[in-house]
């Protein structure tokens, strides 16, 4: 008897023990390995998608920087009402170097290029008719993700001279395991544009002019490539080819201005004039425009922003413009941003009409059309009588009015030297500080912190 | 009642009286069996008369008149086992009494067994089930806050729902769980709360405290590293009630009370708001220098937007007052309550014991529409089946609804009302909610009024045994445990709610399961030759745990009438996800003694685990100990002072494996864009990832003096912990942000010191029950960096080397410059050495001001004492307790206590604020609009975290066996009873004892961000035995 119980029990346990060591082999049931992720032309197109969805994360596209810009550069125009700090920093120009908006900013964008380097890593496996359009769409995405690091974290790109100022690291291949490689430090402003325009204008070459027909339009375009072109180029200071870039897209004639100023917005769908923009729906990302220009009544808080008189007597009453804001919360609003699950605008087809004309006027140039033609496409759907002659600041004033409070604020005022309240358009404050986090976590970046913080 | 008692002893005087008529007198010394000294104040009553007795004196002596039909004489001392003498003819009865086994005998849980408490080699604390037999408060944790040294209990805040934290001895991990391993009745539970809405709620809520034997805190390697790579944080063994062999024994148990805020802030009434704000309107505009009145304009169109229809206005229309002056604070809070009936029973024979409980419990938070219910049953059986074979199980169920309320950072959580204008009336003019823009912010009442929110939890513990004797001593345990965890969430947010205006209400219900399937198989020796003590254990386990949510949100409701989401007009999100960890482990533990006087034991674990990476599988984690009973020798065996002195050291390694369960891999996620999915990179390889591994070494000294009267420890640790899972940051142009790896170490040492002591015995029995601890904690190593800085401008604790972890690192605050009344704070530069080149320089510019270290969020001293005296049957406990030496950060202050920086209502001592040149103050000019010291991050906004509370008070009140016989019951006991009568504390805030729920973690604690105070309650309660 004793003799049984105790085989029986060896038995039990190692019954127990080799039946178990199978279930030790779990694995993960939400996530997939790394290897898998990257192995098919499916695998690799999705973790695409994946990439505009970091794009249109709060900390960037959701809306935060396009906020940011405006908060930055909008004083004696808008003013910050809202509680949360981060924001009221950035307009007070109070910033902290562990700013949490900032901070988002930095990791979501690198975020974002991580991915693209994926996708571009792996284009081998892209079924060939495909690989050029994925190819460009990452491209574009990386562009789009290091324009706005360099303007926001880097000094002002001063056109005519050696850009040697830091700008920020420039990361072009995929993150395998972290090491050393991985402790980079920045790059100079001009690298950062000499990347950018490099490989935006092998976008704007492989990428489709529409996408397909039957297939989501949010993705990007040669357009969205040649209005991401036109933007740089004009903030470079490179007006003939800024106005090349945006004489390329209105000619293509995809797109057209909406027949009022306000069909221009708080649209569900892409409108006539949309050439790249990104869309939130109740299942699907966080609108931070509207969440910070709207109140309440339309999803979003209190009414942090504020539009001042500063900015209200721009108008001439009769201006369409004019008409979009609103009172709401005891103040005027933008009347922009009232759509929760509705598009935020990021290239309007306005914008290249505005960029042509400015350039045009510039070098004295008709590049598609006279610079007066342009700015009277511009100022007649606003409702207003058609202009006779027009001058640079007239194109400037209107660029101003049309393109309020949609994230073009801070960087236009650099790019014209304008001083932002009391501080001229180069002061330090103006530039964001390399996130505490960062600086901390990453060696490579020892004494690279901005001036100031 | 009274009535009877005085019918009922005048009653029993007249017998005394009749039966001195036939008396006859005995006397006797008693003197103790342990060493024949005299015992004064034993008790000598006739048996089956009770109204006859007398006390020894102080020589021990007694003299007792008894009826002839007295047969029977029974002696009773505190420490001293009871004895019956039969009265023969002798009219001399001289007795020895034999002191009872004191706690150094009792008998205590172990991993995989019990052990004589004399015999243990390591650290264990054993919480009597009945000393914290109906504490009025949700959890076993909060029951156990100051009963035993080394362990840190608080509640996040004073939500009844909200989480608890206990920590023993100091935290040691950074990312990794730092919560002891809970086992109930040998099953682990799941301590992951499932709910997403709302801050995490405690599933250990289901436990019935009543229903609790024994808690057993594992402390030292010695006891956990059995537990292997669990037993890193301390384990904690619940043991619950067995029946026993003998009558049925039935209780029940009625409890009723109420509670109310602790502590309360004050804040500026209306008038004081009026012209607080009109004053921070004028100083804007001057500081500004623009020469307009934009602030001070801005100020009227808010009083006037914040007043409502109670604006009074002159005929011009300008703002004369507000009509109301609302105490929003107020609103916040109710008149909590409990209540709460517990029935058990228990009972069986020599074959067959059970215990059987049933128990329900009614809390009302003090925070409005803030409650739960629980329903508990519990069935224990335990059947000897013949010589050889046992069996038996333990089974519970419990039911509890919580109606939930918002994060501490959620605009909806009722905290929050202290952020709106005391000139804003609560309801409009129509009756409804005033709500933004009248209010300040979104107003949480609407929530109160608009939403439905629960939480249902249903849980079944489970566990079964059977053992067969083997052989003399050797027996084999099987075990098979189940813990099934269920949590239902429904959130319906009406159309008037933040949530869900807008969009005609919100929906969101989730549904979350965790299981827990454990087998063990052991073998478990005990045997004694000659001189020599001989025990092991040798077994193996296997546990798996899976965890399942799912839920879904949807928005457009036809009504708010309509509470589920069948009725949504749009299903807006869904989402499920699995996930899975199991563990397989052998284990052993041996031990050995000579003569109960040299204790050793050796004890390990081998666990493998699906958590670990494919390079770091398996682990081993041993402990040895070794302890002396110097009582046992010669030259102190008979000392009559000293009567228990032991030593013991142990020195082992054991691991936390609470680091996520699939932390190793490389992965790739799934993210949305436009309704297509997508994969995004979620996470970075590490196939070398481990569990952290923790050293331990403690020296114990137990001792009693005065036949163990008076008994104690004294203990010294040091707890090393290396291979810290530290989701490293790592440079963002990587594309991630941290990376797990096994860097960094923590160091705790400290000092536990417990004195139980029986102050007086007799008639007035005085027991008395210190216990003090002291923990160092310090981050040692992180793997190369200085520091880890996740703070951002609200929160500033961080980890940093040669700190505690989670110290506050900010801005050292000055105070307030006199000349302008700008807020000012230390430069604190460091020059190349890290020495403060200028103690004295400051700054009015923030950013300016370097950081340095400004305290800890975690007490380094804790310490409770507890008196229990006993006196005919009245009874009155009670516990102090406290802890010192940590700060809180006021996160919620940089909004009601910044000067006037928005229009949130101010704390009145923020009236104090800078006015002229000269003023000394430390609050800054009143600015509105601008940040002149509102900056989070600062000492401005720490206070002295250390207090003393008189935690717990019972009074309570047995009746005479003479009445209650009567009443054919074994007893009954009336009592009240008190939590948090008193806090003794400098701290500003409502209550020292906070770590707000929505941000609480490893590093972020210490912090009161609108965090509800602890409740003060005083129940009534009877427990009967029939």
């Amino acid at each position: 008897m004793k003799k049984i119980k105790s085989i029986l029990f060896l038995f039990a346990a190692l019954f127990v023990a080799s039946s178990c060591e199978k279930f030790l082999d779990l694995k993960p049931q939400q996530n997939l390995d790394t290897e898998v992720a990257l192995s098919s032309d499916a695998n690799v197109k999705t973790v695409l998608v994946s990439a505009y969805a970091i794009m249109r994360s709060s900390g960037i596209y959701g809306g935060c920087i396009l906020r940011n810009s405006e908060l930055s550069g909008g004083t004696g125009e808008i003013s910050w009402q809202g509680t949360y700090n981060g924001p009221r920093e950035i307009y007070n120009h109070q910033i902290i170097a562990a700013n949490g908006e900032i901070t988002s900013q930095w990791l979501s964008s690198y975020e974002c290029v991580n991915i693209c380097n994926n996708v571009l890593s792996a284009l081998t496996v892209v079924n060939a008719e495909d690989r050029e359009t994925v190819e460009g769409e990452a491209l574009f995405l990386r562009s789009f993700m290091y324009f706005d690091l360099v303007r926001f974290f880097g000094k002002n790109y001063e056109p005519g001279a050696t850009n040697s100022q830091l700008g920020v690291p420039l990361v072009l291949t995929p993150t395998g395991a972290i090491g050393n490689d991985n402790f980079v430090g920045r790059n100079t402003v001009e690298e950062v544009y000499a990347q950018v325009i490099k490989d935006l204008e092998r976008a704007a070459t492989i990428l489709p002019q529409v996408r397909p027909e039957g297939t989501s339009p949010y993705y990007a375009t040669s357009g969205a490539a040649n209005a991401l072109l036109a933007r740089i180029y004009l903030q470079k200071g490179d007006f003939a080819k800024a106005r090349d870039a945006a004489d390329k897209v209105i000619s293509s004639d995809v797109y057209s201005l909406t027949d009022t100023y306000a069909g221009a917005f708080n649209n569900e769908e892409y409108s006539s004039e949309d050439i790249f923009s990104t869309k939130f729906t109740s299942a699907d990302g966080i609108n931070q425009m509207t969440e910070f220009w709207s109140t309440t009544e339309y999803g979003g808080r209190d009414g942090d922003i504020e539009i001042l008189e500063g900015h209200l007597n721009l108008y001439d009453p009769t201006d369409q413009r004019y008409a979009l804001f609103w009172s709401g919360n005891d103040a005027m609003r933008s009347g922009k941003w009232n759509t929760m699950y509705g598009l935020v605008n990021l290239f309007r087809l306005a914008e290249m009409y505005l960029v042509r004309a400015e350039c045009n006027q510039r070098l004295g140039t008709s590049v598609g059309d006279t610079p007066l033609d342009d700015y009277n496409m511009i100022h007649e759907r606003a409702g207003l009588a058609a202009a006779t002659s027009v001058t640079l600041d007239d194109i400037l004033y209107e660029r101003r009015l049309e393109l309020a409070h949609e994230g073009f604020k801070l960087h236009d005022m650099k790019r014209l030297k304008q001083s932002v309240g009391s501080l001229p358009y180069n002061d330090p404050k103006l530039v964001y500080p390399i996130p505490a986090r960062e600086i901390a976590a990453n060696p490579g970046l020892k004494d690279q912190q901005n001036e100031g913080y | 009642m009274k009535k009877i008692y005085l019918l009922l002893s005048l009653l029993c005087i007249i017998f005394v009286h009749i039966a001195n008529a036939q008396n006859r007198q005995i006397t006797g010394v008693v003197t103790s069996a342990d060493d024949g000294s005299t015992i004064p104040g034993v008790s000598v009553i006739v048996k089956d008369n009770p109204t006859i007795g007398a006390l020894t004196d102080v020589d021990g002596k007694f003299q007792l008149t008894v009826p002839p039909i007295a047969k029977t004489l029974l002696f009773s001392s505190v420490g001293m086992e009871k004895l019956e003498v039969a009265i023969g003819s002798s009219n001399v009865i001289d007795v020895k009494l034999v002191p009872v086994a004191t706690n150094l005998d009792e008998i205590v849980v172990i991993g995989y067994g019990s052990q004589i408490k004399s015999k243990i080699t390591g650290n264990i604390s054993k919480v009597e089930g009945n000393l914290i037999k109906s504490t009025p408060v949700p959890s076993v944790q909060q029951a156990m806050q100051g009963k035993t040294a080394g362990v840190f209990v608080e509640a996040n805040n004073g939500k009844v729902s909200g989480a608890t934290r206990m920590r023993i001895r100091g935290s040691s991990s950074i990312t990794a769980n730092n919560e002891p391993l809970f086992i109930v009745d040998g099953v682990p539970l799941s301590t992951e709360a499932l709910n997403q809405t709302g801050a995490a709620i405690n599933p250990l809520t289901s436990i019935n405290i009543n229903d609790i034997e024994s808690v057993d805190i594992l402390k030292d390697a010695s006891s956990t590293a059995i537990y292997g790579s669990r037993g890193a944080n301390g384990v904690v063994l619940i043991n619950t009630r067995k029946g026993k062999a003998g009558d049925t024994k039935v209780n029940v148990n009625f409890q009723y009370g109420y509670s109310n805020p602790s502590h309360l802030r004050e804040f500026m009434n209306a008038d004081q708001f009026i012209s607080y704000f009109r004053e921070a309107g004028k100083n804007s505009d001057i500081y500004e220098g623009y020469g307009d009145d934009y602030w001070q304009r801005h100020v009227e169109k808010r009083l006037k937007r914040y007043s409502g229809w109670a604006a009074k206005l002159d005929s011009d229309g300008n703002y004369l007052g507000s009509e109301v002056n609302t105490d929003w604070q107020g609103e916040a809070f109710q008149k909590g309550g409990l209540q709460m009936v517990d029935l058990s029973a228990s009972g069986g024979n020599e074959k067959l014991r059970y215990y059987a409980s049933a128990s329900y419990n009614k809390q009302e938070s003090i925070i409005v529409s803030n409650g739960l219910d629980r329903f508990s049953g519990r069935l224990n059986v335990d059947n000897k089946v013949n010589k050889y074979i046992n069996l038996g199980f333990t089974f519970s169920l419990a039911r509890t609804e919580i109606r939930q309320v918002s994060a501490d950072n959620a605009f909806s959580t009722p905290m929050q009302l202290v952020a709106m204008s005391p000139i804003t009336p609560v309801y409009d003019t129509t009756g409804e909610l005033y709500s933004t823009p009248t209010t300040t912010y979104y107003n949480p009442l609407v929530d109160v009024e608009n939403t439905k929110r629960t939480i249902l939890e249903t849980r079944t513990v489970t566990n079964g045994y059977l053992n067969f004797l083997l052989y003399k001593g050797l027996t084999w345990r099987n075990e098979f445990g189940y813990d099934l965890y269920n949590m239902k969430e429904n959130s319906r947010y009406g159309t008037r709610t933040d949530a869900g205006i807008g969009i005609n209400g919100y929906g969101f219900s989730n549904y979350g399961m965790t299981q827990t399937l454990i087998t063990k198989s052991y073998l478990d020796y005990l045997e004694n030759f000659g001189d020599f003590g001989f025990s092991a254990v040798l077994g193996t386990e296997f546990q798996k745990t899976g965890v399942d949510n799912t839920w879904v949100e949807g928005q457009n409701f036809p009504t708010d009438d309509l509470k589920t989401l069948a009725s949504a007009g749009l299903i807006t999100d869904g989402s499920q996800t699995i996930n899975e960890y199991a563990f397989l482990s052998f284990f052993s533990r041996a031990t050995i003694d000579y003569k109960s006087k040299y204790l050793f034991t050796l004890a390990g674990r081998i666990d493998e685990s699906s958590r670990f990476g494919e390079n770091k599988r398996s682990g081993f984690f041993p402990a040895v100990s070794a302890g002396w009973v110097l009582t046992k020798e010669d030259f102190l065996a008979g000392n009559k002072t000293l009567s228990f002195l032991k030593v013991r050291t142990s020195y082992g390694m054991t691991g936390n494996a609470g680091i996520g369960n699939f932390s190793y891999m490389g992965l790739y996620g799934v993210n949305t864009y436009n309704g297509q999915p997508g994969f995004v990179p979620s996470q970075i390889a590490n196939p070398d990832l481990g569990w952290e591994s923790t050293k331990q070494v403690d020296f114990g000294v137990d001792f009693g003096f005065l036949q163990n009267r008076i008994s104690g420890e004294l203990d010294y640790y040091v707890k090393k912990t290396d291979d810290l899972l530290l989701a490293v940051p790592v440079p963002g142009t990587s594309g991630f942000s941290t990376q797990m790896q096994n860097i960094g170490s923590v160091e705790n040492k400290g000092w536990e010191f417990v004195l139980n002591g029986t102050i007086l015995k007799g008639e007035l029995n005085w027991n008395a029950s210190f216990n003090f601890s002291i923990n160092k904690n310090e981050v040692t190593d992180l793997g190369g960096q200085d520091i880890i800085d996740q703070g951002s401008s609200r929160f500033m604790n961080v980890v940093k080397v040669g700190e505690p972890l989670g110290v506050f690192y900010g801005a050292d605050y000055a105070g307030v410059d006199p000349e302008n009344g700008d807020a000012i704070w230390y430069v604190n530069e460091k020059d190349a050495n890290g020495n403060i080149v200028d103690p004295a320089a400051t700054t009015n510019d923030f950013g300016a001001a370097n950081f340095v270290v400004l305290g800890q969020p975690t007490p380094d001293k804790m310490y409770a004492l507890t008196n229990t005296f006993e006196y005919k049957g009245f009874e009155l406990a009670f516990t102090f307790q406290g802890v010192s030496g940590n700060k809180i950060h006021l996160t919620g202050d940089p909004y009601m206590a910044a000067n006037a920086a928005w229009y949130d209502n101010q704390t009145v001592d923020q009236l104090d604020s800078w006015k002229k040149p000269g003023d000394i103050t430390n609050v800054p000019q009143a600015r509105i609009g601008y940040s002149n010291g509102d900056q989070g991050r600062s000492s401005r906004y720490l206070s002295d975290g250390s207090y003393l509370k008189l935690r717990s008070l019972t009074f309570g009140y047995t009746l005479p066996q003479s009445i209650v016989g009567k009443a054919k019951l074994s007893n009954v006991r009336i009592y009240l009873q008190g939590q948090n009568l008193m806090t003794f504390t400098k701290y500003i805030g409502w209550d020292p004892e906070v770590s707000s729920d929505f941000v609480v973690d490893n590093v972020v604690s210490g912090v009161d961000f609108y965090s509800a105070p602890q409740p003060r309650s005083i129940t009534l309660g009877i427990n009967i035995g029939l």
